[in-house]
């Protein structure tokens, strides 16, 4: 290598390391930015925050489960409000995911426009949903069922036609090859080979599902989350602590499962 | 180890041209990778094409299955007449099966939901059902002719590349087909088996009138079983004839000739 050649790459190399680090410094300055705009960084705002917090975990404290009895129901609620909203959003969603893939045989201005659907109904947040559909259909967990449906459908979407073009294509041409229509190449050749990351999609999904339908009980979609809330605006801090506790032990239960489902997904029958 | 029942009778009489292709061009990024070519596929016959790496022998087997469509030229089969429009690609996918270099096999399932994908056709995308009985009867068959139905029900992953190989000839097997295309069907096995299978699927062709092209890069091989040797050398047929005339001259012609970078389509 020649001086001239090597001098050259190392211009051109530090050329690269000066735009790499302008990149950083510009990136720390956005998000320092970002705090500063929270108000993050103005300390007196702390003052009473670590006191606050210590006294609510000490009245928080023992929990109280005396009311367990009525709980059953709004746990019921909550739990059936995210398992047939993950459902709905996954049956609205796996069509639509075939039709977004590139790899699926859809033209590509029809993956884009079904792309653009999903990415419009997944930018309205699950709650906005909420409110929706309890002016649509009323209170209870029925407009639970249906934001998180279609909220999820949005999400599901993306993460359903992300995996379905993750398969390998040799399988999908061989069925071609052989003269199977395009329903028949997603069905045997595209789906059992996606089959293990939707199912890790799902079963993110429900998780996270279940949280919001925690939290959809705010906005009158009934459930366990309009429990934390009463008990926390009632000050029952013992009784919000133990429903939250419970809260905890109904997602840890769903992972647990859901863990296990992916494990089975993975090894095959 | 017959797998003679998996075939049905052939319609058209052997020797007669099954398929032939007429002046075909195939481009793909502005490069060429078959130019002008002509050639033809008899019944009943095996033809091997052979050629250096970068030939475009897939390619050619690719248009033969439809995969690839050609810039120009035309295909022919002699009960369809032009390939032209769905209707008649599709009568001829029916009866078409084809072996993948790399196999083409889905990892996460058996050896037998891999072979029964040869039966694609037979059920409904949407069917709830099981797949047909004779669909996985004729599946059980191809595994045993290929020695992997002890192992039908673990994951094709588990395989070797050999065993892949094996699953990918029974899959196209199963189907009983009247063109059997294949692409390096042997490269993974060992000598013996290759030359078993090899001279199974030679009389597979031979008495059931099946069009048999094999792309195969072992000449020694290629000499054996086919009727036919095609060669191609950047995209072009160097060769056409006879098996017996592809002598030494001919595969050093072959195999040495320069990338000429003449554009002939």
């Amino acid at each position: 290598m020649t001086e001239a050649a090597y001098a050259a790459l190392a211009g051109e190399w530090r050329r690269r390391q000066t735009r790499r680090q302008a990149a950083l410094a510009l990136a720390a300055a956005a998000i320092l930015a970002a705090f500063a705009y929270a108000g993050a960084l103005d300390l007196s705002r702390y003052a009473d925050a670590l006191p606050t917090i210590a006294q609510l975990a000490n009245e928080s404290f023992p929990p109280d489960f005396s009311r367990w009895r009525e709980w059953g129901r709004p746990l019921l609620e909550t739990l059936a409000t995210g398992v047939a909203g993950t459902a709905l959003g996954a049956v609205l969603a796996l069509p639509l995911a075939s039709l977004a893939a590139r790899n699926a045989g859809a033209p590509v201005w029809l993956n884009e426009i079904v792309r653009f659907g999903l990415g419009a109904v997944r930018s309205l947040p699950g709650l906005i949903w909420g409110v929706i559909f309890v002016a649509a259909v009323g209170f209870g967990p029925l407009p639970g069922v249906l934001a998180l449906g279609v909220h999820s459908t949005g999400m599901l979407g993306k993460l359903f036609f992300e995996a379905l073009e993750h398969v390998e294509p040799g399988p999908g041409a061989a069925l071609r090859a052989q003269g199977a229509s395009r329903l028949g190449v997603f069905r045997f050749a595209l789906l059992p080979q996606a089959l293990p990351r939707l199912t890790d999609a799902l079963i993110y999904r429900l998780e996270h599902n279940l949280r919001a339908a925690t939290t959809l009980g705010i906005v009158g979609a009934g459930g366990f989350g309009l429990e934390i809330v009463t008990a926390f605006h009632l000050f029952e801090y013992r009784e919000a602590s133990a429903l939250i506790l419970v809260l905890l032990g109904l997602i840890t239960t769903v992972n647990f499962f859901g863990a296990r489902l992916r494990r089975i997904m993975l090894r095959g029958h | 180890m017959s797998m003679l029942h998996l075939v049905p009778t052939p319609a058209f009489p052997p020797a007669a041209p099954a398929l032939s292709v007429d002046d075909l061009c195939v481009a793909r990024g502005g490069r060429a990778i078959l130019r002008n070519v002509s050639t033809s596929f008899a019944a009943g016959a095996v033809t091997v094409v052979v050629g250096p790496s970068g030939a475009g022998k897939t390619t050619l087997l690719n248009v033969l299955n439809g995969l690839v469509e050609p810039s120009s030229g035309e295909l022919f089969a002699t009960e369809l007449g032009p390939l032209r429009g769905a209707d008649a690609w599709a009568a001829l996918r029916a009866h078409t099966a084809t072996i993948f270099q790399d196999h083409a096999l889905i990892g996460r399932l058996s050896a037998f939901e891999n072979v029964l994908l040869a039966f694609a056709e037979s059920r409904h995308p949407l069917s709830l059902l099981p797949w047909p009985r004779f669909a996985r009867e004729a599946a059980a068959k191809a595994l045993e002719e290929v020695g992997l139905l002890d192992r039908a029900f673990e994951r094709v992953e588990n395989f070797s590349g050999g065993e892949r190989q094996r699953i990918g000839i029974a899959r196209a097997l199963a189907r009983g087909p009247r063109l059997l295309l294949g692409d390096e069907p042997f490269s993974s096995l060992d000598q013996p088996l290759a030359r078993r299978l090899g001279a199974e699927l030679r009389t597979l062709a031979v008495r059931k009138g099946v069009t048999l092209v094999l792309v195969l890069h072992q000449i020694a091989l290629a000499r054996a079983l086919a009727d036919r040797i095609v060669a191609l050398n950047d995209g072009r047929v160097v060769f056409d004839g006879p098996a017996e005339t592809f002598d030494e001259a001919a595969e050093q012609m072959v195999f040495t000739l320069s990338p000429s970078h003449r554009k002939g389509c």
